[in-house]
C-alpha cells in the first residue's frame, strides 16, 4: 500500500460517510428533543428514491448544474420531515406508541420507495458535481482527503459544527436539551415542550431524508430495488454509540465508513477468506459496540485508568439517553 | 365505556383511506386500479389451488404472530422474530439433510416431529440470545434483533453456498430437495399442510389461555404494563423476559420449519419472505387480541398471495401488498380511534382503557413504548 492509495482510501472514507453523518446528526437532534424516530431505514430509502426521481425528471439529459440536484435534496428533506412529523403527531397528540408508528413507517416507506421507483431502476441520472476547493485542495495529504470533494461533503461537516454550537452554546439549544431531559422543568420555565418537539422532529427528519438523497445523488448513484436497505438501522445504532452527541455521532459515522472501506479493501486483497465473514462483520461490530456501550464495559475501562483521568474520561465517554426520550409530556 | 354508532362506523375510515391511497399510487405508476384489485382478489381466492396457497401463507404468519403475542404482552419489541424464523428453518433443514445423508429409513412420523422440535429449539435459542443481549448486555431488543436478523440471513447464504451446497454445485439458490418423508404431509399438489395449520391454531389457543388464564401470563402482562411495579411485586423480570423471548423464538422457529418443509422443499436464500415483520404488523393491528390476530393474519396472507399473482400477471412490483398492509396499520394507529382524533382533550384524561379500544397500541404495545427504546 503506497501513499497515494492511503490518500485515496482516506478521501473515500470522508465522502462515503456523508449520508450516515447527515442521518445520525438528524436523529440525534430529534432524540435530544425527546422523540424517537424509528423510521430511519424506510425514510432514507424513500429519500434516496424521491431525490433521484426528482432530479431525473427536472434534468433528463444531466446538463444542468445545481438546481435539479438541489430540488432532489429538497424533496427528500420534505418527505423526511413529513414522516417524522407523523410520528411526533401520533405520539404527542394521539398518545400512540412512537416505536409502533416508527416501525410501521419504516416498513411502509421502504415498500413505497420500491413501488414508486420500480420503473426507474438501474438507469443513469444526475449527481452532485465534484468541486475541489481551490488552494486548500493543493495541500499535500490533507488537501485531497478533506478538500477534494463536492459541496455536499463540505456542507455536511460544517453542519455538524453548527449543530454542536447550537446545542451547547445557544439559548434555544439549551431550551431544546431541557425539553429532552426534563420536559416538566422546561415547561415551567416557559418553553413550549410539544412545539419544540415538533420542530426538531421536522428538522431531524429532513436531515435523515437528505441522508438518503446523499446516497442516490452522490455515493451510491441512482436507484435499484432495496437500494440502501439496512443502513437506517446502522444510523440508529450510531446515534447510541455517539451518546446522543452530534460530534461523537459524526465521528461514529466516519469510523463506520472507515471500517466499511477497510473491509472492502481487505476483501479484495484476501479473496481466499470467505465473503460471509466480511458480510457479517458490520453486524457483529454493531452488536459488540452496543454491548460495550450498554453494558458496564465502558465504566470498568474508565475505572482502570489513573484517578485524575477518570473524571475527564467519564465526562467524555458517558453515554446516557435523554431522560425524557420517548415519554409523552402531559400538562398537569 | 360503550362505543357509539358513529365510533363504530368510524372503524371503516382507516380501511377506506388505505384503499384510497393505494388506488392513487396505482394510478401514479400507470396501472389500472380496478383490474389490479380484481387480480388481487382472484389471486387470493380465485380457485381451490389459490385458496390453498393463501392458507399456506397463513400458517407461518400464525406461528409468528402467536409468538409475538407473548413478547408484546411482556412489553418486548421482538424485531428479531425474522431471524428466529430463519434459525428454525436452518434447524429443520439440518435434520432433514442429516436424515437424508444417513439413510436410516426412518418413517415420516419420526422425522417430522424431530424436525419441528429442532426448529423450535433453534428459534428459542436465537430468541434467548436477543434476550440475554438485552437483560445482561444492555442492548435494546430492537437493535439486537436487527443485527441478529441480518446475521441469520448471512448464515443461510453461507450454508447454501458452502457446506450444504448441492453436489452439482454452482447454484446459490438452495440446498438439495429434501426426501418426501422429511416433508410435512401436503394436501394434494398444494404447498399447504393441514397438519401444520392445526398445530398453529392449537398453539394460538394455548398461548391465549396462558396469557389470559394463568399466573405466568399475568406476570408477563404485568411486566409489559409496568416494568418497575412488576419488579417491586417480585416478578423476576429478567428471567420472565427471557422466557417470553424463548417462547416467541420457538414459535417463530416452527414458522421457519413450515417454510422449508411445506412452502419450499429445501433451504432457500430468502427463506423468511418478510413474514416475521408482517406478523409484527398483524399483532400491532390486532392490539394483541388472539381472535383478531387470527383473522387479520388470514387477511394479510390473502393480500400476500394476491400480491404475488398481481406481480406475475402485470409485472407490478411485489411491494403492492406491503403497501396495502402498511397503510392499513398506519391509518388504524393514527385515525382508528374517533375519540382520540376529534376530542383530543378528552382522550388526554385517559378515555381509552387498554384493550377496550379497537385500534392497536392501546393494549400491550403502549407498554413496550413506555419503557423507551433506548432506556
Amino acid at each position: 500500500m503506497n501513499d497515494s492509495v492511503i490518500v485515496l482510501l482516506l478521501a473515500s472514507i470522508v465522502s462515503q460517510s456523508v449520508p450516515l453523518v447527515l442521518a445520525v446528526t438528524g436523529e440525534t437532534l430529534t432524540e435530544r428533543a425527546g422523540v424517537t424516530n424509528l423510521s430511519l431505514d424506510g425514510t432514507m430509502m424513500f429519500g434516496a428514491m424521491i431525490a433521484f426521481l426528482t432530479a431525473l425528471m427536472l434534468d433528463p439529459a444531466f446538463e444542468a448544474d445545481l438546481l435539479p440536484v438541489l430540488a432532489g435534496f429538497t424533496a427528500a428533506a420534505l418527505v423526511g420531515a413529513f414522516a417524522a412529523l407523523i410520528i411526533a403527531w401520533g405520539s404527542i397528540r394521539l398518545r400512540q406508541d412512537q416505536v409502533a408508528i416508527g416501525f410501521v413507517l419504516t416498513l411502509l416507506l421502504a415498500d413505497l420507495a420500491n413501488f414508486l421507483g420500480q420503473n426507474y431502476t438501474r438507469i443513469p441520472g444526475p449527481s452532485v458535481k465534484h468541486m475541489p476547493i481551490p488552494l486548500l485542495s493543493d495541500i499535500p495529504l490533507i488537501g485531497p482527503v478533506l478538500f477534494g470533494h463536492d459541496m455536499l461533503v463540505y456542507l455536511t461537516f460544517v453542519l455538524v459544527g453548527v449543530v454542536w454550537w447550537w446545542l451547547y452554546r445557544t439559548q434555544p439549544g439549551l431550551k431544546m436539551r431541557g425539553v429532552g431531559e426534563r420536559p416538566e422543568s422546561a415547561f415551567t420555565r416557559g418553553v413550549g415542550v410539544n412545539s419544540t418537539r415538533y420542530l426538531y422532529s421536522a428538522i431531524g427528519g429532513a436531515l435523515v431524508g437528505m441522508g438518503g438523497a446523499a446516497y442516490s445523488l452522490s455515493i451510491k448513484l441512482g436507484w435499484s430495488d432495496n437500494h440502501i436497505l439496512g443502513i437506517g438501522w446502522i444510523a440508529l445504532a450510531i446515534v447510541i454509540f455517539g451518546g446522543w452527541r452530534p460530534v461523537r455521532g459524526a465521528l461514529g459515522a466516519v469510523l463506520y465508513g472507515a471500517i466499511k472501506t477497510l473491509i472492502t479493501y481487505l476483501q479484495q486483497s484476501f479473496p481466499a477468506v470467505p465473503v460471509v465473514l466480511f458480510n457479517s462483520l458490520q453486524w457483529l461490530l454493531m452488536l459488540s459496540v452496543l454491548l460495550f456501550v450498554g453494558s458496564e464495559g465502558l465504566k470498568r475501562l474508565v475505572d482502570l485508568s489513573p484517578k485524575p483521568l477518570q473524571r475527564v474520561l467519564n465526562q467524555a465517554l458517558r453515554v446516557a439517553p435523554p431522560e425524557g426520550l420517548g415519554k409523552v409530556f402531559i400538562k398537569e | 365505556m360503550r362505543e357509539s354508532l358513529l365510533e363504530r362506523i368510524w372503524l371503516a375510515a382507516p380501511v377506506l383511506l388505505s384503499v384510497a391511497v393505494t388506488t392513487l399510487l396505482l394510478a401514479v405508476v400507470g396501472a389500472n386500479p380496478l383490474t389490479t384489485y380484481g387480480s388481487l382478489v382472484d389471486g387470493a381466492f380465485g380457485s381451490t389451488e389459490r385458496l390453498l396457497t393463501t392458507l399456506a401463507f397463513w400458517v407461518p404468519l400464525l406461528f409468528c404472530a402467536t409468538g409475538l403475542l407473548v413478547t408484546f404482552n411482556t412489553g418486548l419489541w421482538n424485531i428479531g422474530v425474522e431471524g428466529q424464523m430463519i434459525m428454525g428453518a436452518i434447524g429443520a433443514s439440518w435434520v432433514a439433510l442429516t436424515v437424508d445423508q444417513l439413510n436410516l429409513g426412518l418413517p415420516g412420523w419420526v422425522i417430522v416431529p424431530l424436525e419441528l422440535l429442532v426448529a423450535a429449539a433453534f428459534g428459542a435459542g436465537y430468541g434467548a440470545l436477543a434476550g440475554v443481549l438485552k437483560t445482561r448486555g444492555g442492548v435494546h431488543e430492537i437493535f439486537g434483533g436487527v443485527a441478529l436478523n441480518n446475521l441469520a440471513i448471512i448464515a443461510t447464504n453461507f450454508l447454501i453456498s458452502g457446506p450444504w451446497q448441492p453436489p452439482e454445485g454452482g447454484s446459490f439458490r438452495g440446498t438439495v430437495p429434501f426426501p418426501s418423508e422429511a416433508m410435512l404431509p401436503l394436501l394434494g399438489n398444494s404447498r399447504f399442510s393441514p397438519l401444520s395449520l392445526g398445530l398453529a391454531l392449537l398453539l394460538l389457543l394455548g398461548v391465549a389461555l396462558i396469557l389470559g388464564r394463568t399466573t405466568w401470563g399475568l406476570k408477563l402482562r404485568a411486566l409489559g404494563k409496568n416494568l418497575r411495579a412488576a419488579f417491586l411485586l417480585g416478578v423476576p423480570s429478567e428471567r420472565e423476559m427471557l422466557n417470553a423471548m424463548m417462547l416467541c423464538g420457538a414459535l417463530a422457529g416452527l414458522a421457519g420449519s413450515v417454510r422449508v418443509l411445506s412452502w419450499f422443499d429445501s433451504l432457500r436464500q430468502s427463506i423468511s419472505g418478510g413474514i416475521g415483520f408482517l406478523a409484527i404488523l398483524i399483532v400491532l393491528l390486532a392490539g394483541s387480541r388472539p381472535v383478531w390476530t387470527m383473522l387479520i393474519a388470514l387477511l394479510f396472507s390473502a393480500l400476500l398471495n394476491g400480491g404475488t399473482i398481481v406481480n406475475l400477471r402485470t409485472q407490478l412490483h411485489s411491494s403492492l401488498s406491503g403497501i396495502i398492509q402498511g397503510t392499513l396499520v398506519l391509518f388504524v394507529l393514527l385515525f382508528g380511534e374517533y375519540r382520540k382524533l376529534f376530542r383530543g382533550k378528552a382522550a388526554e384524561s385517559g378515555a381509552s382503557p387498554p384493550g377496550a379500544a379497537p385500534a392497536a397500541g392501546s393494549g400491550s404495545t403502549t407498554g413496550a413504548g413506555d419503557s423507551g427504546v433506548m432506556a
